[in-house]
């Protein structure tokens, strides 16, 4: 059993991987005996050359795990480290799970069923729309929805995930006192209400772009699958889906237009083999989840109650967006009809509409 | 000798009378102006000399003293040639000055004795009027604008002799009459019918129109913006005589009226560029102008790219939206325009114009498009009601269904005002955008099934407390062109379809 200070000490040594980290702290067990040790033991453990050896030495008399511990509490974080029994599960089966998680909020989130949905940070309103889609449906199935909080599909995820009251965590890759991006400060609050932040590194670190790759290593790690929504050609998702697949755990992507540049991504994955997904059933069927939750599911909209000119303008919308301009040529109505009856359509949850004057069907 | 005629000065937007006093007395030749003259008042005295010496009359080669009274208000302006000129005349007894008394006196001279037109000569007439004077000798090209004012004699003169000839008796002029109808001097031609499709966009300004409602247009680049603002002032309710009046001073002191224009009957349409400064917007300078906000009264102050507008001049737009008037002041005078205009702003939804385009990327960071559109602040957007968008203009080339023309969008709308009128009677407003969060709750009451929609809409669009007025107020708007009492749940639908820019933060901020 290592000694929480001692991780925690060492996880603030910058550069220091998981799996360093693990080594030095099964060698000396506590804070005091490293402090305390010389040049020549810490050399006798395997794979630390004269360089790593100067930098920890260094850097050594430079940190202060307590006052870290302080600092954490002062802003309501917890800290748990690979020694404690609240770390989860699914993360310490990895190959290198990291040695400490800082979080905040409520820490039982990590114990549900969860999933990682990512995507590019320049969504399209396609995009968007989807992954706020699996984000409700996922989190309405307590199922906890795990993400980078990034901007785009990221947030939207979350975003889902939060209008289902559902739990869900973000990942950060930054100390959990930086608010990054700093727009979301917002949705950081509620997803500390509704669900926790985590991260693996100490106080202060800024979201230098070296970090994201360790980041998205442990989106992939908490979850036992992860959805790619939306990703270009060359992006940070297909990484994730990338440690997935290392981490044995399962890749789901989901279609696009063949137009459009933010699905190229994702149908290189469907092509290598990752399950195309439509429908939350490809995802629960897949890891044998359907069962897991038998409470009520937050149903979106139903048809039922249309009246005969709300249905006849809703069959008009499609799932791509649709002008409204063009519903008004093709249905024939005046303008003060087709507007008053897109509220109503939008009010019922059965489209949405879109910033430059597009709806759409969900 | 002493002689006195009478002639008008402007101040702000009105007008009062100034005795110009004239003493000859002998000793070394010299011509003194007192009484705070500016520079083109003090030039004046080269311009007069000239102009008697040339219409053959003498010019005293004496000792002149010339008074302005009122004597501690600044004059400007070159229009106290021909009084100066006359008094002077009088003075010399080559004029008699008994017939003076009852006329004002306004006109530049050329050199060779032509009179020349003035700006402000509507409010002078007025001011004439008020003080109870026969008449007013002006320039003749400013004749019809003049003769807006019934009850005063208006004399044209073009020439310094004709006004010496008609204070003779010599040369009669008849005093010149108009019909309250003249030209325009922004005049637009154009109809709603002549835009094709953006049948949505026609009924966001119809609605508009009604409830005098500010509008801001959102959507890419050249898809007709301009070409429909330009086109709002043919559906606003035709002009009363008072409003024309004021319209017409306000274009008479700024100097925008040709020639032998009368009344402007059609509300003006001011589109000013986005390099515009300050004091163009606002009015100002050393001795203040009115600027475009003054000049928009009554009419459309059109704002094409709203974010390119420096914020210093968008901040200063709020005082005249919630005052109908703008007051400047500076060391010279604090004087008060009038500035109830109809607020129509365009803006592009992101720098390069395809943020929301699903069939386009669009190529800006979200901080780039919330720092363009945070451009227009929070309150300045609380004071527009109607937020809507411009379809790109592939969506305008579909045949559209219905061609909406002006005249019939301009019948509805000038009906929804009565209605306002007659409802706002006694409590100082006149239409529903000026509705106060009290009066909405008096005049905006909602029946059980709208207040549930309502409810239901807060909730699901998560709208601001701002959008809550905003659309009881557009909803009130929607209900009046129907000439329905009740705002029904129909009509709130729709006022909720106007909140453009609610959604774009929301979309950038989650």
């Amino acid at each position: 059993m290592e000694d929480t200070e001692l991780l925690i000490a060492l996880n603030m040594i910058p550069m220091l991987g998981s799996k360093r980290i693990s080594d030095i702290a099964s060698t000396f067990k506590d804070m005091q005996s490293f402090m305390k040790a010389g040049r020549d033991e810490i050399l006798q453990i395997s794979g630390i050359s004269d360089k790593l050896c100067e930098h920890i030495l260094k850097n050594r008399d430079k940190i202060n795990p307590s006052e870290e511990i302080i600092k954490a509490k002062k802003i309501g974080a917890r800290i748990i480290t690979i020694a404690d029994k609240d770390y989860p599960e699914l993360l310490g089966q990895i190959y290198d799970p990291p040695p400490v998680l800082y979080v905040l909020g409520d820490a039982s989130t990590l114990k549900y069923n969860a999933i990682a949905i990512v995507g590019t940070r320049k969504a399209s309103s396609y995009g968007r729309n989807v992954a706020e889609y699996f984000g409700r449906e996922l989190a309405s199935r307590e199922i906890n929805v795990v993400s980078g909080m990034a901007r785009g599909i990221d947030s939207h995820a979350h975003k889902g995930a939060l209008d289902a009251g559902g739990p869900t965590t973000a990942v950060l890759g930054c100390g959990i006192d930086i608010i990054y991006p700093p727009e979301n400060i917002n949705l950081m609050k509620k997803i500390i209400h509704c669900g926790c932040i985590i991260t693996s590194f100490s106080m202060g670190m800024r979201p230098l772009p070296n970090n994201f790759p360790a980041r998205n290593r442990i989106i992939s790690g908490l979850s036992m699958g992860t959805l790619v929504v939306e990703a270009a050609e060359k992006s940070g998702s297909l990484i994730t889906a990338d440690f997935a697949l290392e981490q044995g755990r399962e890749v789901f992507a989901v279609p696009g237009s063949i137009m459009s540049p933010y699905s190229r991504g994702t149908h290189k994955l469907i092509k290598q083999g990752a399950k195309l997904v439509e429908k939350i059933d490809d995802i629960l069927s897949e890891l044998r989840l359907e069962s897991a939750f038998s409470g009520d599911i937050k149903e979106s909209g139903t048809t039922a109650d249309l009246s005969g000119e709300e249905r006849a303008i809703f069959e008009l919308i499609d799932f791509q967006p649709v002008h409204i301009e063009q519903l008004l040529t093709e249905s024939k109505k005046t303008s003060r009809e087709i507007n008053s009856i897109i509220t109503r359509l939008e009010l019922k949850g059965l489209i949405v509409t879109l910033p430059g004057g597009y709806v759409m069907k969900i | 000798m002493l002689s006195q005629v009478k002639s008008c000065a402007i101040y702000g937007l009105e007008s009062f009378l100034v005795d110009v006093e004239v003493d000859i007395s002998s000793g070394l030749p010299a011509f003194d102006i007192v009484g705070l003259p500016d520079a083109a008042v003090k030039e004046s005295r080269e311009r007069v000399r000239a102009a008697i010496k040339n219409q053959n009359f003498d010019f005293p080669i004496k000792r002149i003293t010339l008074n302005l009274a009122p004597a501690d208000i600044k004059k400007e302006g070159p229009h106290f040639d021909l009084p100066i000129a006359l008094g002077i005349l009088s003075a010399t007894e080559q004029l008699s000055a008994e017939s003076l008394k009852q006329y004002a006196v306004v006109g530049e001279l050329s050199l060779d004795g032509k009179v020349r037109p003035v700006n402000g000569i509507l409010p002078m007439a007025i001011e004439v009027k008020e003080k109870n004077l026969k008449g007013i000798i002006v320039p003749w090209e400013n004749t019809e604008e003049a003769a807006v004012i019934q009850g005063i004699e208006v004399i044209g003169v073009d020439t310094l002799k004709d006004a010496v000839d008609f204070f003779k008796g010599k040369f009669s002029i008849k005093a010149a009459k108009t019909t309250p109808k003249g030209q325009t001097p922004y005049r637009f031609e154009g109809d709603f019918s002549e835009v094709r499709g953006q049948e949505n966009l026609k009924r966001c300004l119809e609605i508009a129109a009604a409830g005098h409602h500010n509008v801001i247009m959102i959507g890419p680049p050249g898809s007709g913006k301009t070409m429909i603002a330009r086109r709002v002032p043919t559906i606003l309710p035709s002009m009363t005589f008072e409003e024309s009046l004021e319209l017409t001073k306000i274009y008479s002191i700024a100097g925008l009226l040709s020639s032998h224009s009368g009344l402007i009957s059609e509300r003006p349409f001011r589109a000013p560029h986005h390099s515009i400064s300050i004091i163009g917007m606002v009015g100002g300078g050393r001795i203040p102008k009115p600027g475009e906000v003054t000049l928009a009264h009554h009419g459309v102050l059109f704002l094409d790219e709203l974010p390119e507008f420096p914020r210093e001049v968008l901040e200063l737009l709020r005082q005249p939206m919630e005052d109908g008037k703008i007051t400047i002041t500076r060391l010279n005078a604090t004087v008060s325009y009038p500035s109830r205009f109809f607020l129509i702003a365009s803006a592009n939804p992101c720098p390069c114009g395809f943020y929301g385009d699903p069939f386009h990327e669009c190529s800006c960071s979200p901080q780039q498009i919330h720092k363009y559109l945070a451009k227009i602040s929070g309150p300045l957007l609380d004071r527009i009601d109607i937020q809507t968008e411009v379809a790109p203009v592939k969506f305008s080339d579909f045949e559209s269904t219905s061609i909406t023309d002006s005249a019939t969008i301009k019948k509805k709308v000038e009906n929804a005002r009565l209605l306002q009128l007659e409802r706002y009677k006694g409590e100082n407003i006149y239409c529903n955008s000026q509705l106060t969060p009290g009066l909405i709750s008096k005049y905006c009451k909602l029946g059980r099934a709208e207040k549930l929609l309502l409810k239901d809409a807060f909730n699901r669009f998560k709208l601001s407390a701002r959008a809550y007025n905003r659309i009881l107020k557009v909803s009130r708007t929607i209900a009046d062109l129907e000439q329905s009492q009740d705002i029904k749940e129909d009509h709130l639908a729709e006022a909720l379809r106007y909140r453009n820019l609610d959604k774009y933060y929301q979309n950038l901020k989650i």
